[in-house]
């Protein structure tokens, strides 16, 4: 057994975990923060996608203990209070999810895409980029959609902030 | 139509908890005390079981029982059955053998659940499952549904012999081959149809409850169709009693068919619920057991003869295939092949003669069962490699020879069982064909060439029956359960109004379509409506969700229950603003008698019926009511699909360069969820087209078993769509609905594979057309030449 300490979505967290705990257990059973989810054992499908120190990390090929001092967000710390993160609000004004499953990695993944890349993604990029992360609802063309404007909004927004 | 009305594109009211991590799947919820269940699993394909020893696990840390199939047989549980009875054509029943949910003497392929260890958290059971010991005489394995039927091939049931389940056969045999003996032209074809895991993003998940002072069970489950699951759980498992059992399935991610059917887990975490003694048990497939365990589907083999007089009209069709069913039957395995299959070989031509034979097998692979389509896709794909195929051979164009055979009158009664009730054939192709600018490929076509690479176009025409199905149709064809829908609309007293609904939601937007039917009649906000689905103690009766049936059965039976609802607040509203009840109208959510200013608004009228203070005389209080409703025919949504590819001659590459959907549907409600349907039933079908591939070896092991080694399509594996929809209206149910769910996947895998194999000049190309098919295609096709 091993102690974490972590901050989850801005709040300071604290516990004891298996040292064979996966980061995606501990979010989940732990902190029960079950928007991130687990679709696949082997590191593909991106459904339990969050930033660790700000960068996208696949929370099931992390084990808690590796995660011990770190700021983690998950999906459900993405929206500021009651507003919509823009990449929230792009999947839900293009259809860019139906069962929901791989969503939450998908914005996440999103998210982290725009932070590396800029807001302005043309539509190979985003597909290219994209190959970590698993759809079989969609057919990825909403997703595409939804990403492109996030990002545009997004960039929109930190253009804003910095005048 | 409203703003949020029939036929508008209004956001889902759904996404709100998915974008924010708020929806609740099975694996989301938890109960005080609950332990995990984890499986001991056959490595081997087929063997016998000569004993168990669970001495080791039962002692490691946090285990509570550790269970095997004597022990599960011996408490009364019921084997898993097939609910579909199909007869072979000497009139014997089915040949379906036992399959308990934990195997007893013997297993039957990699993944049959042997023992289940229940301990308090899930690396405890998955270690202590580790500890089983189980003593297996391994026994030869048969894995392909033409092998299962050799001589001398091994035999998994003796109930099979020869491991045929049914030779089953369609249409009439002699007259099909008198009219391809006259026949001018005879094309044949040998098509296979390549196994596919559904894969769902959500891996099937169950959390049994046991309430030991009630004896009542609660099952939070990943099923489409709840109430089928309580039904056969309860009936036919004899897990308990339907009173004392709820079954519930709250957020589903995803279910493509997989979903329907009961497995084995939900029922051995049932019973181990109580049999463990503990307050719960929860089980989560990783995704290997998902492979290993859901129900795959396809996994055809044909052969087809298509006879065509002087004027290159079809004369007679004859199909002959063999459909591997795998180990067990599952729930509604037997009747995929025949009734969703067969009916269909007519496609959108007038053919007199068709007969189509089919024997399903069994083999020691995995179940298979529905998926996305289920039959519809195997039988567009044979009908439609066979129409491009004889364009090749009579030298005419693809879309010369469909048009020449297009059925153009309705209702038009097939030689295989459907009468199809409306349709505008032409329409849809050339809308697709305008929309694909087909008659540019040529030019495209050239420059592909000055590159070095190689382009084709193809096309392909389908048409699947949704809507399943009238009961008393679907009862004398073998079915155990009637295809009718339930809905109850339960009106407030503020006017405000909740929907309960047997159809279940797992991707498909109910929430906000089945809202807009409110919205539309009555000119409350959709937000006002909510959709209640998915539970055995709130929705008293259901059928489910699958076969693209919420829409033309699901939402049918909205309707009625809204025709009674509206012509009740009609007459509280008459009675009260004292008009006649015809002169009544509800519009924008006011209540008004036409042609005067006499109005009361929607919540008044819903506040009256619930005050009771000034009703007709002898009228009941409240505004509820239900409905059932039960379809008169099949629905048959078609299209044309166009796929054009470039192909690089170098490496076998193949790159989609556009993908056009031209679709009727009948009417559409919200055309945002209908585009997004397409969307994913195009990616399933050109994932089985170009990627997906369920491979097992010669001895039984399923090769393709993660992420790793089964290619599920990616964002960059796919195009952008190009979707668009004609309509005719459906004449057999209230909105005119045909369904969007499977199409996609239907019509598409033949399309691609007709785009390839134009490209590469070589029409022996087997699914799926990854780069090494393609690259043998090619130089095998020179290396002929």
């Amino acid at each position: 057994m091993a102690k974490v300490q972590m901050t989850v979505n801005g709040k300071s967290v604290a516990g004891t975990v298996e040292d064979r705990t996966l980061l995606v257990d501990y979010l989940r059973d732990g902190r029960n923060l079950t928007g991130t989810h687990v679709g696949c054992d082997t590191s593909q499908c991106g459904a339990c996608v969050v930033h660790v120190d700000g960068k996208a990390v696949k929370s099931c090929t992390m084990l808690a203990v590796q995660a011990d001092g770190s700021d983690i967000t998950t999906i459900e710390g993405l929206a500021a209070g009651g507003d919509l993160h823009p990449m929230q609000a792009a999947f839900r004004e293009n259809h860019g999810l139906q069962c929901g499953f791989c969503t939450p990695g998908m914005i996440m993944s999103a998210v982290d895409m725009v932070n590396r890349l800029g807001g302005d993604l043309d539509e190979g990029t985003i597909r290219a980029e994209l190959e970590g992360n698993i759809c079989r609802c969609t057919g990825y063309h909403n997703i595409v959609k939804s990403i492109a404007a996030g990002a545009s909004a997004m960039g929109a927004g930190s253009k804003q902030a910095a005048e | 139509m409203g703003i949020e009305g029939i036929g508008a594109r209004v956001l889902r009211k759904e996404d709100k908890r998915f974008i924010t991590g708020k929806g609740r799947y099975t694996d989301d919820h938890k109960i005080a005390g609950m332990h995990y269940a984890a499986f001991v699993r056959s490595p081997h394909a087929h063997a016998k079981v000569k004993g168990i020893d669970k001495s080791a696990a039962e002692g490691m840390p946090g285990v509570a029982a550790v269970l095997d199939g004597q022990q599960l047989t011996g408490d009364g549980i019921g084997n898993l059955i097939c609910g579909w009875m199909v007869h072979s054509k000497d009139g014997s029943p089915m040949n379906m053998g036992a399959w308990s949910a934990l195997a007893t003497e013997y297993v039957r392929y990699v993944g049959d659940a042997v023992a289940v260890v229940i301990a308090e958290t899930q690396a405890q059971a998955r270690s202590a499952a580790e500890a089983v010991a189980v003593d297996y005489q391994v026994l030869d394995a048969v894995v392909s549904g033409a092998d299962a039927i050799k001589p001398g091939a091994p035999q998994l049931h003796p109930e099979a012999k020869n491991n045929i389940i049914y030779d089953w056969e369609i249409g009439e045999a002699d007259a099909t081959d008198a009219a391809l003996a006259g026949a001018a032209r005879v094309v044949e074809m040998e098509i296979t149809n390549n196994r596919l895991v559904p894969n769902p993003m959500e891996p099937r998940s169950a959390l049994a409850e046991y309430d030991e002072a009630e004896e009542h069970f609660t099952l939070h489950t990943t099923s489409q169709n709840p109430h089928v699951a309580r039904l056969v759980l309860s009936a036919f498992y004899q897990v308990a009693p339907e009173n004392k059992l709820r079954v519930i399935a709250p957020d589903v991610g995803g279910g493509f068919g997989s979903k329907i059917f009961i497995y084995p887990e939900e029922v051995v975490c049932l019973w181990a619920s109580k049999r463990a003694g503990v307050p719960a048990v929860k089980w989560t497939a990783d995704r290997t057991e998902a492979f290993l365990t859901d129900a795959h589907g396809r996994d055809h083999t044909t052969t087809a003869k298509m006879g065509f007089d002087a004027n290159n009209k079809i004369v007679g069709f004859k199909i002959d295939t063999i459909a591997n069913l795998g180990a067990y039957m599952s729930l509604f395995s037997s009747s995929v092949p025949t009734y969703l299959y067969a009916t269909l070989l007519s496609g959108q031509y007038n053919i007199a003669n068709i007969h189509c034979n089919v024997r399903s097998v069994y083999s020691n692979t995995a179940p298979v069962d529905a998926y996305r389509g289920a039959g519809r896709p195997e039988a567009s794909y044979v009908v439609e490699r066979m129409m491009e195929t004889a364009a090749r051979e009579l030298g005419v164009s693809p879309a010369e020879l469909r048009r020449t055979n297009f059925i153009t009158e309705f209702p038009h009664q097939t030689p295989v069982i459907m009468a199809y009730d409306a349709g505008d054939f032409n329409a849809s192709l050339d809308a697709a064909m305008k929309a694909a600018d087909w008659d540019g490929f040529a030019k495209r076509k050239a420059a592909s060439e000055k590159n070095g690479m190689l382009r084709g176009i193809g096309m392909s025409c389908y048409i699947e029956a949704c809507g399943i199905a009238p009961s008393a149709a679907v009862g004398s064809l073998g079915a155990g359960v009637g295809l009718w829908e339930s809905a109850e609309v339960r009106v407030n007293p503020v006017g405000t109004v909740e929907v309960l609904t047997g159809s279940h939601s797992h991707g498909q937007g109910h929430e906000t379509t089945f809202a807009q039917l409110v919205s539309d009649r009555f000119g409350v906000p959709a937000e006002s409506v909510q959709i209640v689905h998915g539970d055995t103690d709130k929705v008293q009766f259901g059928m489910g969700t699958y076969g693209s049936r919420s829409g033309a059965v699901g939402m049918s039976a909205i309707e009625k229950a809204l025709d009674k609802v509206e012509a009740k607040a009609k007459k509280i509203a008459a009675h009260q603003l004292e008009a006649a009840e015809g002169d009544i109208e509800i519009k924008d959510g006011e209540v008004l008698v036409k042609g005067t200013d006499k109005k009361l608004g929607w919540h008044e009228v819903c506040l009256g019926a619930y005050t009771g203070h000034n009703l007709p005389e002898g009228m009941e209080p409240g505004l509820k009511e239900g409905a059932f409703y039960d379809p008169t025919n099949f629905t048959f949504p078609a299209g044309c699909y166009v796929c054009e590819v470039e192909v690089d001659p170098q490496t076998g590459v193949v790159d989609i360069q556009q993908f056009v959907a031209a679709d009727d549907f009948g009417k559409i409600i919200n055309p945002m969820i209908v585009e997004g349907q397409v969307h994913g039933g195009l990616a399933q079908g050109i994932g089985q087209a170009m990627l997906e591939n369920a491979v097992y070896g010669d001895d039984g092991q399923l090769l393709s078993a993660s992420y790793m080694d089964y290619c599920m399509p990616r964002a960059d594996d796919l195009p952008n769509f190009d979707v668009s929809t004609t309509e005719t209206l459906c004449p057999g149910n209230p909105l005119g609905i045909k369904g969007c769910g499977e199409a996609g996947a239907i019509g598409s895998p033949p399309a691609v594979i007709n785009a390839v194999t134009d490209a590469i000049n070589n029409n022996n190309l087997t699914m799926p057309a990854s780069p090494a098919n393609v690259w043998n295609a090619i130089n095998l096709a020179d290396a002929a030449e």
